[in-house]
């Protein structure tokens, strides 16, 4: 097995508002290894961003952590106070955002802007952190870096602007990479130059990666492994082929069932709405809104049921007892492919 | 960017042109006449008066050698103050006032700045009401009552600072404080709005995930986006408290312009009323190019065509 970086044990985060606590992050547990690259995934509020603003110790001022532990080699980043945070943000653990339009300092140089961790964390001057800058500023495909480099963000385009969000976020090399949407405000043509810069720089850098997003479609070609978040729980995990060709989740089917294939011609919507997180329901939150869902689902919460090493699932339907039910076509599709795939890898073994 | 200069500057010729124009045929419209004790003068006296300083000849005439006279620099003699150039009037006077308004400026907009700043940071905790409730009390209480508890209190109990006169840097002191809280408090005002709009943005939380400190987020990232706001405010503001306040000056018995404005309007000494608006719209259209200016050193977004770097 390959080195664990993060570790991340039974975190819950609450956030205290007007009509009490939000419980958005309930029992939730994961874990990163060297130089691969974990999905989350999942609907919007469904906490993704909690859960990674909480690996950077940039959480609002509301939140909240209840429980858990998040644990970065042997130390506990839960623990740990805003100075040292200080300097493992950015340092160790870096982040890339959402909108690469409003991310960026409008007044300030983008060298300098790239130059600033370097100064911060390696302690560099800053000429030597600026020629440091130029470097990375090729790196990430800037054509005319060293004219560039003095320009403002707002000579820049957006794609070119993710470009050097994600050059401040690999100028001091971090370990771990947190990408929280980081191609959603972009069209989709840059969309796939910036997804195939952050695989070609992962290969150059051995950074690992979170990757966020709620778009399965860049998940099948970014990821090694894939955690499907529902109101403020993992529901699945598991590698991206389980996921995407075994999923088990009721709710893992829905998100495939509504994402567009080759064959697909009717796109079929998730019913409903996301539970209220100030209450959350007591068994399966997704139980109100599935087509599957048994008695005990609205009950008690399912455990994570074993399918296999690397993947496992929140459900009721894996327990033993539970009727066999036959899941949407697409679905069915998919499982059929996956055991064709093992197969094929037992045949060839 | 020369073209651009050559561009603006005509245009404040053309402005200043057109203040005066405006101010010379008001000002004629104004009830009265500079004389004080007019019933008791005889209309041979009147007419003999009215000769001396050319005010029996028609308005559109007595404009057009003002403006003749202002060419070439000369403003005028005063009424009140019997032949003194207006211009040696102004340039007598406004030394002090300039001192004593930038002085409050400088130091209303420094802590403005630092106390707007703290608010923002803190926002909604005790510190922030603190900062507001001292703001508004700033902005408020007007500055005379502020400057006679300042005399009584500093200057005549403590004794720290001379109660009034004009001498050293020991005699501004107190009125720079009085006269600057205004400009504090609105200062605070402003940083405080535009900074927490500023930390609530995506940048700032880039630069958090870089691992700065909360100091070098707020004096390297947040400050200088803040200050936009209020760059529009200070330049006016500047020239406003620069000519002279008459309430402050009164009180600290000030050798500065102020007074001299008010009584002059009182008493319609044309050529002085002239002279101190020109004097205030010049210093205003100057100050308003330097903002224009500044911006562009500020934000990158608003700077010249040209003028790229």
């Amino acid at each position: 097995m390959s080195e664990r970086i993060l570790d991340i044990k039974n975190l819950e985060i609450n956030f205290h508002t007007y009509a009490g606590d939000v419980k958005a992050i309930r029992d939730v547990s994961f874990h990163l290894d060297k130089g691969e690259t974990l999905a989350i995934v999942g609907e919007s509020g469904s906490g993704k961003s909690v859960t990674t603003k909480s690996l950077m110790g940039l959480l609002a001022n509301n939140a909240e952590v209840v429980g858990g532990s998040i644990m970065y080699h042997d130390q506990d980043i839960l623990k740990k106070s805003e100075k040292e945070m200080q300097s493992i943000r950015g340092k160790d653990i870096a982040m890339i955002f959402q909108d690469p339009m409003t991310s960026l300092d409008p007044t300030m140089k983008i060298g300098q802007q790239i130059a600033e961790p370097l100064i911060k964390h390696k302690k560099m001057e800053k000429k030597k952190a600026w020629a440091q800058a130029l470097d990375i500023l090729k790196l990430v495909g800037i054509v005319n870096p060293e004219k560039r480099i003095n320009e403002y963000p707002h000579q820049f385009s957006g794609g070119m602007r993710q470009r050097i969000v994600i050059a401040i976020a690999l100028v001091c090399y971090p370990e771990v990479l947190i990408a929280d949407e980081p191609t959603t405000a972009l069209d989709v043509t840059i969309q796939a130059q910036i997804l195939d810069l952050m695989k070609e720089l992962q290969s150059k850098i051995e950074t690992s990666i979170i990757f966020i997003t709620h778009d399965l479609g860049v998940v099948a070609g970014m990821a090694d492994r894939v955690a499907v978040m529902y109101a403020g729980k993992i529901v699945e995990y598991g590698t991206v082929d389980e996921i995407f060709y075994n999923p088990q989740h009721p709710y893992t089917w829905g998100l495939l069932n509504s994402m567009p294939t080759l064959s697909s011609t009717l796109l079929e919507a998730i019913p409903g709405t996301p539970p209220d997180l100030l209450d959350p329901p007591k068994g399966d939150a997704f139980a109100a809104r599935s087509a599957y869902a048994m008695k005990i689902d609205v009950e008690k919460q399912p455990p994570f049921f074993k399918v296999s090493d690397t993947h496992y699932a929140a459900t009721w339907l894996l327990h033993p007892d539970a009727p066999k039910v036959t899941p949407p076509s697409e679905i069915v599709r998919r499982q059929k492919l996956f055991s064709q795939m093992n197969a094929n890898k037992s045949v060839r073994a | 960017m020369r073209k651009y200069l050559l561009k603006r500057v005509f245009y404040m010729v053309l402005t200043l042109f057109l203040v005066a124009t405006i101010t010379f045929f008001l000002m004629k419209l104004m009830p009265g006449t500079p004389y004080s004790n007019q019933e008791k003068m005889t209309p041979q006296q009147i007419r003999i008066m009215n000769e001396q300083y050319g005010l029996n000849k028609p308005v559109w005439l007595q404009y057009l050698i003002y403006l003749g006279g202002m060419l070439h620099g000369d403003l005028g003699t005063s009424f009140q103050y019997s032949n003194q150039p207006v211009s040696y009037l102004i340039s007598s006077r406004i030394g002090a006032s300039a001192q004593l308004g930038f002085q409050a400026m400088v130091f209303g907009v420094f802590f403005g700045i630092i106390i707007g700043s703290i608010a923002a940071i803190n926002r909604n905790t005790w510190i922030d009401t603190l900062c507001t409730i001292l703001s508004i009390i700033g902005k408020s209480v007007p500055n005379f009552v502020l400057a006679v508890l300042l005399q009584f209190y500093i200057a005549l109990k403590l004794g720290w600072f001379p109660i009034a006169d004009w001498g050293g840097f020991s005699y501004t002191v107190l009125p720079t404080i009085a006269l600057g809280v205004g400009p504090l408090a609105e200062t605070a005002r402003f940083i405080r709005t535009g900074m927490v709009d500023v930390l609530n943005s995506d940048y700032i939380e880039l630069a958090r995930a870089k691992g700065l400190t909360k100091f070098g987020i707020v004096y390297h990232h947040a400050l200088r986006n803040s200050l936009i706001p209020l760059v529009t405010l200070i330049g006016p503001y500047t020239v406003a408290l620069m000519t002279g306040s008459m309430v402050i000056e009164n009180i600290f018995s000030i050798p500065g312009i102020g007074e001299q404005f008010v009584k002059s309007i009182t008493t319609n000494d044309y050529p002085t009323i002239m002279g101190v608006t020109m004097l205030f719209s010049a210093g205003l259209v100057v100050v308003i190019l330097l903002t224009d200016i500044v911006y562009g050193i500020i934000d990158p977004r608003i700077r010249l065509s040209g003028n790229g770097d």
